[in-house]
């Protein structure tokens, strides 16, 4: 946290590749071409790119994907991986029945 | 590159977006200073989605109506994201007489000042929503209600914003506004100073510690909220739901899944922490609520929890002003947890404030000098 992030700079144009149709999130079908769009239109982390996109908001969790959106997004904005935050995990960390996570207390 | 612009907004959450998009469309110049690392991080996407005028304060209810008639409906395609209106009504929903007795004195303070919502019986809502378990015996209806995407409203309203022009700085905390000649003018970052003709502060629970550096105070608290999102199913309902106790509320998405949030009672008292982590006993509390009005939802799977601080104001209605004592300074903070629905209709006010034209609603009710102590 805390490092300047200047959301107007210059990522040149956007240039459409061979393998843009390919799938990187398998739970909610996103390619790598939204991905790619979705950085040119101010999307610079991954927080953002899931909350505009739905990477990693499926039954996994952005488990499979994670890496690779990181990658993604680090390549359109010319920084290391490194420098993107992962997202959060939060519990559940498999999806639970309603009725189970409702009956979390002993005596029911 | 320069610090100035005609107009800094402190917060990059749904209010300050939305604020710097309708004064880049006025051709003025914008920054927006963000202290996250990602825009819109706090309540803007943390919230339930609800798009209500029902169950709403009076003060409140005509920016609710204003945002419900004239610009939710157009809103995806002034954006260009559709950011998932759906106006499907809303139902809050009543198993005891107690509830009915709740949801009778919402319904006709509303109904008095020109909203279209009724009181119902269960048969009825069960019509409108065949779902409900047999226990409701009664709910109101506001078939005008509805529900969006917080997640899209909020980055849409930054990719517009952004594509018109605006400035947006994330990882940029400010820690004092400075005034030039008894005049807000400057806005002070750990790194860079910024300077603007008129000043913005929409930065929810941190617009306090902001706003004291110029001497005014806004009466909040953190109270702590949770969502959840289930598994997609099929379309189900589409309606916005809540119930006379307030214990969950929520809607099935465009994606299929529902989302619901909801509290455990001990909300307030849960441990301050940066990370926003889950209470582990308010999840189960949802669902158990869940489950007493729609007993077929019980097999859904939860697939993840989150949680968010709302700004409770003293009055748990927000602050829109100007600020007598800091010319060039204008307050948007304290929405209590109800501002998302609101929020077209805020962006717009704020805009016209910052330009010094007549606001389109009168937001006198929201003055920030409005709380005095109880004995006078």
């Amino acid at each position: 946290m805390g490092k300047i992030n200047e959301r107007t700079r210059d990522l040149g144009h956007f240039l459409e590749m061979a393998d843009d149709d390919i799938i990187i999130c398998r739970c909610e079908e996103v390619t790598k071409g939204e991905i790619r769009r979705a950085v040119h239109e101010g999307m610079f982390t991954l927080q953002e790119v899931r909350k505009f996109l739905r990477t990693g908001m499926g039954l996994c969790q952005g488990q499979t994907c994670g890496k690779l959106v990181k990658g993604i997004i680090a390549r359109e904005l010319n920084i290391s991986p490194n420098e993107l935050e992962s997202s959060t995990g939060r519990a559940p960390m498999r999806p639970v029945e309603m009725q189970v996570m409702a009956n979390e207390r002993k005596e029911g | 590159m320069e610090n100035h612009a005609d107009i800094i907004i402190i917060g990059s959450g749904v209010m300050g977006n939305a604020a710097a998009y309708y004064l880049a469309k006025e051709g003025k110049s914008v920054i927006v200073l963000e202290k996250g690392d990602h825009i819109g991080d706090g309540g803007s996407t943390r919230n339930g989605g609800g798009v209500r005028q029902s169950g709403r304060h009076p003060a409140e209810l005509p920016l609710a109506m204003y945002s419900v008639q004239n610009l939710w409906p157009g809103l995806s395609e002034e954006l260009g994201v559709d950011v998932e209106y759906y106006q499907e009504g809303n139902l809050r929903l009543g198993k005891t007489k107690q509830h009915l007795d709740i949801l009778r004195g919402l319904t006709e303070r509303s109904k008095e000042l020109g909203l279209d919502v009724k009181m119902i019986d269960g048969d009825v809502a069960r019509s409108i929503n065949p779902y409900l378990s047999d226990e409701v015996i009664g709910a109101s209806w506001c078939p005008t209600d509805g529900h969006a995407n917080p997640l899209l409203v909020t980055l849409a309203y930054y990719k517009k914003a952004r594509e018109l022009g605006v400035r947006f700085i994330t990882g940029e905390e400010v820690t004092e506004i400075r005034k030039v000649k008894g005049k807000a003018q400057k806005v002070i970052t750990e790194n860079n100073i910024y300077d603007g003709d008129k000043i913005i502060l929409a930065a929810g629970l941190e617009s306090r510690k902001i706003a004291q550096t110029v001497g005014v105070d806004v009466p909040m608290n953190p109270v702590l909220l949770e969502v959840l999102v289930t598994e997609p199913q099929p379309e189900m309902f589409y309606q916005m739901l809540g119930t006379a106790e307030a214990d969950f509320y929520g809607h099935q998405s465009n994606h299929g899944s529902f989302v619901f949030g909801g509290t455990s009672g001990l909300d307030a008292f849960a441990i301050k922490d940066d990370s926003k982590p889950t209470m582990s006993i308010t999840a189960p509390a949802i669902c158990r609520g869940i489950i007493k009005y729609f007993p077929n939802l019980k097999e859904l799977k939860i697939i993840r929890t989150w949680s968010g601080y709302i700004d409770d104001c003293a009055d748990h209605i927000p602050v829109i002003s100007h600020v007598d004592e800091v010319p060039g300074l204008i307050i948007a903070c304290a929405f209590s947890g109800h501002g998302f629905g609101i929020s077209p209709i805020v962006g717009i006010l704020l805009s016209e404030m910052a330009m010094d034209k007549e606001t389109t609603l009168d937001v006198s009710p929201f003055r920030y000098n409005r709380f005095k102590a109880k004995i006078q």
